[in-house]
């Protein structure tokens, strides 16, 4: 099958391990990313915070256009992304659209977080019959952060209290996902930066619920929450007076790893954390 | 904080609701918002609180606390309000007032953040992280702490790890359309007010 495909601009950057692996594993599943040509920035944060206006026109602009492309189905792998694009798309379908100087086309593609699309059950099934190394043993938690399912109204999800998508698909790869009360608990996102002390408050509490209830890993879908999950970890267990050495993988790169796809090692070597000792000591890795 | 005698501006909650539909005026103080938010540990006023100077109009207040800054947009408080009050939307709201005021940021890193970002996004259409991080520290004065504090080698040691691992690109990849998007950032500045 052939979708529409908007990376974004991390994507193109530090989280060059989740592009790598979205483009390994979408080839294995047989799913065509058109990326769509000349995107721009979805303006994040930054836009929504300070400009409102931009950061609806800005996402408005490449929903344009995305309507361009024919395919019916748009993946977004950057939940932060998803958002800003799903939000515009609403906000622009509104009565009140005319406050911006933008206006959609009419055939826009259904916009997917790319962890729910993978997660419906053709394709669960399509990731299961490809399966070659069972992840047996692997214990972990899987965290959503926020953007992928808040607010509900404008991610068209139902279970944004307790979602299911990662889970689902991490234990189609025989790992075990640990129910946790944490998986939408915010890692405070771009305030890494600005606010380093926020991080490390909402980040221990994450690890040490990790650490509570079992977790061996911490599997995530959004690059903003690895950054600050996986970046940081040594010095956020300074802060907190603890040991932590959690891996915490892309789901991307867990599938990539059950299906033995090409290049698991490449992208798993630019985290910062060690992922490669728990998979060893599992003996799901037999490479040196 | 509050003075003996408050002076309600009784047009603020008209000026907001003009700005978008944040429905502030519905919200009947349950304290939800509050209960479910992960940084009130580091904010001067609750949301609740921020909404009911909205209310009773206090503009000085809400326009210029650390709350509205420190809110990290995690949508937990709109998701989970019983009467629909889209309470991060109205902290994007109030901080928007308060730049286009001139007010001063009481977290100026939070706003240099922002700045830094648009602007990188303005000159190439997409975020080029590459420039785009470094640019922050300098122009936040975070550098400058790190410096100081003497941790900077923590930090260039994560860089170095960083680009070791071809994390950061060294050329940006640019757009063709970015003159249509300097003129969405650029039309900010003609507009007097987000309503």
């Amino acid at each position: 099958m052939k979708v529409t495909y908007y990376p974004g601009c991390s994507l193109e950057g530090t989280a060059k391990d989740y592009a790598e692996s979205i483009v390994g594993i979408c080839a294995s599943l047989n799913i065509q990313l058109e990326e769509i040509p000349d995107w721009n920035c979805c303006g994040a944060t930054a836009a929504h915070s300070i400009d409102h206006r931009a950061g609806i026109e800005l996402a408005g602009r490449t929903l344009n256009l995305a309507a361009r492309l024919p395919h019916a189905d748009m993946l977004v792998p950057c939940p932060m992304c998803f958002n800003r694009l799903k939000t515009a798309a609403w906000i622009l379908n509104q009565d009140s659209a005319d406050r911006y100087d933008m206006h959609l086309d009419a055939s826009l593609p259904k916009i997917w977080d790319l962890a729910n699309f993978l997660a419906s059950d053709p394709m669960l099934k399509k990731i299961a019959k490809n399966i070659s190394r069972p992840l047996e043993g692997l214990k972990v938690v899987c965290y959503y952060g926020c953007m992928a399912n808040r607010p509900p109204e404008i991610t068209e999800t139902t279970d944004f209290e307790n979602p299911q998508a990662l889970d689902r698909i991490i234990q189609t790869l025989g790992a075990a996902a640990i129910p946790w009360a944490y998986k939408t608990d915010c890692c405070g996102a771009s305030q890494v930066l600005s606010r380093p002390d926020i991080v490390s408050h909402l980040v221990g509490k994450l690890y040490d619920m990790a650490q509570r209830v079992g977790a061996q890993a911490i599997v995530v879908s959004c690059q903003m929450c690895q950054a600050n999950l996986d970046m940081h970890q040594e010095k956020i267990a300074t802060d907190w007076g603890k040991r932590f050495a959690f891996p915490v993988y892309y789901f991307t790169e867990l599938i990539g790893l059950a299906q033995d796809v090409a290049g698991v090692e490449r992208w798993l070597r630019r985290h910062i954390t060690d992922p490669f000792a728990l998979l060893k000591q599992l003996n799901l890795w037999n490479r040196p | 904080m509050f003075q003996k005698t408050l002076t309600p501006d009784y047009h603020f909650l008209e000026q907001i609701e003009a700005a978008g539909p944040y429905l502030a005026g519905a919200c009947y103080q349950c304290r939800k918002c509050t209960n479910g938010c992960p940084v009130t540990f580091a904010m001067d006023l609750y949301p609740d609180e921020v909404i009911r100077l909205v209310i009773i109009g206090q503009p000085q207040t809400v326009l210029n606390c650390d709350t509205i800054w420190v809110c990290a947009a995690c949508e937990t408080c709109t998701t989970r309000c019983p009467n629909d009050v889209k309470i991060a939307e109205l902290m994007d709201c109030l901080k928007e007032m308060a730049v286009q005021k001139g007010i001063a940021c009481p977290q100026p890193q939070i706003l240099t953040l922002h700045d830094t970002f648009l602007k990188n996004v303005k000159k190439w259409g997409r975020v080029f992280e590459t420039t785009f991080l470094p640019q922050y520290l300098l122009r936040s004065g975070e550098f400058l702490r790190l410096w100081q504090t003497g941790t900077w080698r923590d930090e260039m040691k994560l860089a170095w790890q960083m680009s070791r691992k071809r994390r950061f690109p060294v050329l940006p990849k640019t757009i063709s359309g970015k003159k249509e998007v300097r003129k969405i950032l650029d039309r900010h500045k003609k507009r007097s007010n987000p309503s």
